[in-house]
């Protein structure tokens, strides 16, 4: 391109602009390939792990790293600034919901014993359980 | 280099599309497919992500963050809708 041919007597500091270009846009491929890669990662885990915890673990990685790693692709790709602010909404959006669905799936998983036990490391749900457990039958003894 | 990459993102967006879908239909409890189909949900959004990456526009942006709030809503709904309905045959 003679267009973007280095200008005489240019600075050897500041690179020519095409090399700015396939510098920017190997970031974006890389961050796009990467942001993928998360997607798959998920689909293998989904397949491969044995209980609804462990594959929620794998669901959650395209959901907050992925759409992350695709909208700094996106973001790198419109060479603009004003994108950015939108794009950290969508992404803020992002990491305040899926908090929430994935509590609610966890908690509606454990109350339904979709789980195996003998996988966890620790239970910090068992013992408040147990504890309104007990209450419930005490409030149950009281009255008669 | 961006036609390299639209192919190698495609290839990796329809295995892990596969492996939701494949989710979907064997899981065991209906928890486990909705995961999946969140999963795939989101598979959907990282494509339009890519498809406006490459093509250099912004009109999918909103339908991203509308896919993002559709999951949300549905995953809670049946999460609450599970709890409910397998707590009843175990109260006396």
């Amino acid at each position: 391109m003679p267009g973007l041919s280095p200008i005489e007597g240019m600075s050897p500091l500041n690179p020519e602009p095409a090399t700015v270009d396939l510098v920017i846009d190997a970031a974006s491929a890389v961050c796009m390939i990467l942001g993928a890669l998360m997607s798959l990662a998920a689909a293998i885990g989904l397949l491969r792990f044995p209980d609804l915890m462990s594959r929620m673990h794998a669901a959650t990685k395209p959901q907050v790293l992925g759409l992350f790693l695709l909208l700094v692709a996106l973001g790198l790709q419109m060479r603009t600034w004003w994108v950015w602010p939108i794009l950290v909404v969508a992404w803020l959006f992002q990491l305040l919901t899926v908090p929430v669905s994935a509590h609610m799936v966890g908690r509606a998983g454990y109350r339904t014993k979709h789980l195996h036990k003998e996988l966890l490391v620790t239970d910090e749900l068992d013992a408040v359980v147990q504890k309104a457990a007990g209450k419930v039958a005490r409030d149950n003894k009281t009255p008669n | 280099m961006m036609d390299i990459v639209v192919v190698v993102t495609a290839v990796i967006l329809s295995l892990a599309a596969a492996g939701a879908i494949i989710r979907i239909a064997r899981g065991p409890s209906l928890l486990d497919r909705v995961l999946a189909a969140d999963v795939l949900l989101v598979i959907v959004g990282a494509g339009l992500c890519i498809d406006m990456a490459v093509s250099r526009h912004l009109n999918n942006l909103v339908l991203v963050v509308a896919i993002s709030l559709i999951g949300f809503i549905g995953s809670v709904t049946v999460a609450r809708f599970v709890a409910d309905r397998r707590d009843e045959p175990v109260e006396p």
